[in-house]
């Protein structure tokens, strides 16, 4: 692979780009623009060649959720998925403007990835053998992990153990979700699961006491501990490991391979896109870029 | 209030207006006690205060202009396609009732089939098996102006409320005199000329107030999609909403609030055109009454 | 079709928490709506009054609103009872308003020399109700009432995505999001369970139709 770029180019756009950046924000820390590649060059025929070509980039992300990709009131996107593929895009000489955002829910992930509607999806998406028979995962670039949320008073819930002993607890997860399949095998009944089409709605009823947990990937619900001014907390350890990837065209391991590449070369990025994302929530841990997986 | 519902009883009496009064009284103060129940609960919840209802109703507030953006891009979505489908709806309908009016007693067989399984449907199943099923059977609706789930949500929504209106379609007709056909057809018009010249334009005529009413029907109906994929329409606008400011019972009370104010003003457009009806004809134009307010989807 | 037979049980279980919720809310909501269009009719300007404002509220606001008001807001007032318990509440609420209508306008068909009639041999409200225009409004109302009742079988599709779970929509949300099954055959599994309640439903309401039809 190779690629070459005008640093000195790169450089001063990207110093005009963050001007442009801090001149609308306000209390809010924005995420640091990457640096664009100007006019990088890849080998013909490659998906890199393409899109560099084409010089727009169409991304799939989740519009919903908080800390990773969620559409705020002014329509833009907001979230360390949505700047680490901005990270990628630049690498392909795409400025964050040129790039297409295409709503990808995780019901829609696979599908949109194999009808070619999008060129790559950063989506919380959780890297699983299932999902790798459908498309190939770049990555993975964050180690998320199953955990569960209980009000700040409660001390009877320790763990996802606690619903097989009571089975009077009631737990709340989204719709269809893989967390609330993967809590299925700690309940004693079914009807401990109470589903919802949004991971605020069972915050919600948390909130009012309607359940008495809510469970799935530790620093979603870490976005609502924060926000809920110490009403909520998080109990047991992590019981499953959700290692985000990014899915792009199966058997593509040349993108594959240059996605991994990307990251790895820009960790100072990947660093700050996290802490002016989902970095901002308390009690998270500004995370090392995972050991890239092989690509197939 | 209809004549029918006044002769029911007579003008109440001094006795009866005192019992009423009395009624009244401690009907108004129950009524009042649970508002303040309510009211002093919510406040306990701080449910009230100005940081959750402000970026709402204070034209202040920096996020007002935001928040009523996205609200006001909800409402023209929702109504879009509350449009679209309502139009598709008539216009199959219409040629399904025809279709079902002019075929033999035999062949009308697997049509009435086809209506009565999509009358027993759920909407939203519609909705999502248009949204979800029609890419994997090879049906692309992407490129489509509006997208692949404005053209998924409009074909459930059409393909639930058609054959509602090919019944009402179906019952405008049938309701019409039998002289009106005979009539034209001794004028020398053919069958399919008696329907499109003579029959139809009367029996839309009936129906127009029955098609205002299932329009709020419809309306409501594109809020299912939020369970669906994501359109933006109003509820999934306030959704959206809630997401960035964290206050859903205030969205939500100011989201029912303009669902009720649109759908209130479409029924009573209904009422309306109804009684001008009922005052332009003759006796016959008040067959449209059963048509009107109880048809429903969810 | 194999998806829905491997997963038969589910759908089974899904069926028969559909129909509960179905059972309960008819009963509910034929209750309340008869007591609303009993108040629309009444002597008395404010109870006529309540039910115009609760037949407006209920008709022209989305269930889907309602149940979310059902089941996040009562807890908001301290009302703590199940998502069951609330999904179907939503939904009683919801129908009661087309349920009174329904019966309004059928009271409403009776001619009014009836009422008049009943009036003039000294009959009072109540009695030229019962004895009168209800026995005959009754005929008239059973279509739109039914139609009105089998709209709500298939509106309690909704009330699965409010926490309710184990209903045949909440069933074909997790077969299709979280176990991956084709959505194609396992809605179509879906909609055979509805079709299972609603067609025999409206065989059945066809029946009554004929059996109380009047000629008029």
């Amino acid at each position: 692979m190779s690629f070459r770029r005008s640093a000195l180019v790169a450089t001063l756009s990207a110093v005009v780009l963050t001007a442009a950046a801090c001149g609308g924000g306000e209390d809010e820390a924005a995420a640091p623009e990457p640096e664009v590649a100007e006019a990088p060059e890849f080998e013909a025929g490659t998906t890199m060649a393409e899109i560099a070509e084409s010089g727009s980039i169409t991304i799939g992300t989740k519009f919903d959720q908080p800390g990773f990709g969620l559409e705020t009131l002014d329509g833009e996107l907001e979230g360390f998925d949505v700047e680490v593929a901005k990270i990628i895009a630049a690498e392909l000489g795409i400025a964050p403007e040129d790039i297409q955002w295409e709503q990808t829910p995780s019901a829609v992930r696979e599908e949109v990835i194999e009808g070619g509607e999008v060129d790559m999806v950063v989506a919380t998406y959780t890297i699983n053998d299932e999902r790798a028979e459908r498309i190939t995962f770049a990555g993975p670039y964050y180690e998320a992990g199953q955990q569960i949320m209980v009000a700040a008073d409660d001390d009877t819930i320790t763990g996802p153990e606690s619903f097989t002993e009571n089975p009077d607890l009631t737990v709340c997860s989204v719709t269809g979700s893989t967390p609330s399949e993967q809590i299925r095998e700690y309940l004693a009944s079914d009807s401990q699961l109470v589903l919802f089409d949004e991971y605020s709605q069972c915050a919600d009823a948390l909130g009012n006491g309607q359940v008495d947990a809510v469970t799935t990937d530790n620093v979603i619900l870490l976005g609502f501990v924060s926000e809920s001014d110490g009403e909520f907390k998080l109990v047991g350890e992590q019981f499953t490991e959700e290692p985000y990837g990014i899915g792009i065209e199966k058997g593509d391991v040349a993108f594959c391979e240059f996605i991994n590449e990307t990251l790895a070369a820009n960790e100072e990025a990947y660093v700050a896109a996290w802490e002016a994302t989902a970095g901002q929530i308390e009690g998270t841990q500004t995370p090392e870029l995972p050991e890239p997986a092989e690509c197939v | 209030m209809s004549q029918q519902e006044t002769v029911l009883f007579d003008a109440q009496g001094p006795k009866a207006r005192r019992r009423t009064m009395i009624g009244t009284v401690i009907g108004a103060l129950f009524l009042l006690a649970l508002a303040v129940v309510v009211v002093l609960r919510l406040a306990g919840q701080n449910q009230f205060s100005m940081e959750l209802w402000g970026p709402l109703l204070n034209p202040g507030n920096e996020n007002f202009e935001l928040v009523w953006g996205v609200i006001g891009e909800g409402i023209v979505n929702t109504i879009k396609a509350a449009l679209v489908a309502m139009t598709l709806s008539v216009v199959i309908g219409t040629l399904i009732a025809v279709a079902r009016l002019s075929l033999g007693r035999y062949a009308r067989i697997p049509l009435i089939g086809f209506v009565e399984v999509f009358r027993g449907l759920p909407v939203v199943v519609l909705v999502y098996l248009s949204v979800r099923a029609l890419p994997d059977v090879g049906i692309d609706l992407r490129g489509w102006p509006g997208g692949q789930v404005f053209w998924g949500l409009i074909i459930g929504l059409t393909a639930y409320n058609m054959v509602i209106f090919a019944e009402v379609v179906r019952a405008g007709v049938a309701s019409l005199p039998r002289g009106q056909r005979e009539a034209a057809l001794a004028t020398g018009l053919t069958n399919g000329q008696a329907m499109r010249l003579i029959l139809l334009p009367q029996a839309f005529r009936v129906m127009l107030p029955a098609i205002i009413s299932q329009l709020v029907v419809v309306l409501k109906d594109t809020s299912l999609v939020v369970f669906v994929a994501n359109f933006d329409e109003l509820l999934s606008q306030g959704e959206s909403i809630i997401r960035n400011l964290g206050n859903p019972i205030q969205t939500f009370t100011v989201i029912a609030l303009l669902y009720i104010a649109i759908n209130y003003t479409l029924g009573r457009l209904a009422q309306w055109v109804q009684a001008r009806q009922a005052r332009g004809s003759t006796a016959k134009a008040t067959g449209g009454d059963d048509l009107v307010p109880v048809r429903d989807g969810a | 079709m194999s998806p829905v037979i491997e997963n038969l049980d589910l759908y089974v279980d899904g069926f028969l928490t559909s129909l509960s919720i179905i059972v309960v809310a008819m009963i509910g909501s034929l209750l309340l709506g008869t007591l609303i269009a009993a108040f629309r009719v009444s002597p008395v300007p404010p109870l006529r009054a309540f039910g115009t404002f609760w037949v407006s509220t209920f008709r022209n606001t989305p269930l889907s609103v309602v149940l979310f008001f059902c089941a996040f807001g009562l807890p908001e007032l301290g009302i703590n009872r199940t998502f069951y318990f609330f999904g179907v509440l939503g939904l009683i609420l919801y129908t009661s308003a087309f349920v009174c209508e329904a019966i309004r306008s059928g009271i409403n068909s009776v001619s009014a020399g009836q009422a008049e009639a009943a009036r003039s041999i000294g009959l009072n409200f109540s009695q030229s109700l019962r004895f009168v225009v209800l026995p005959q409004a009754l005929r008239t109302v059973v279509p739109p009432l039914g139609s009105v009742i089998i709209a709500m079988f298939k509106n309690s599709a909704v009330v699965g995505a409010f926490g309710v779970g184990g209903d045949l929509w909440s069933t074909g949300q997790t077969l299709t999001s979280a176990r991956g099954y084709e959505t194609l055959p396992i809605f179509i599994g879906v909609a055979i369970g509805f079709l299972l309640i609603t067609l025999p439903a409206g065989a059945v309401l066809q029946v009554i139709e004929r059996k109380v039809a009047i000629a008029r």
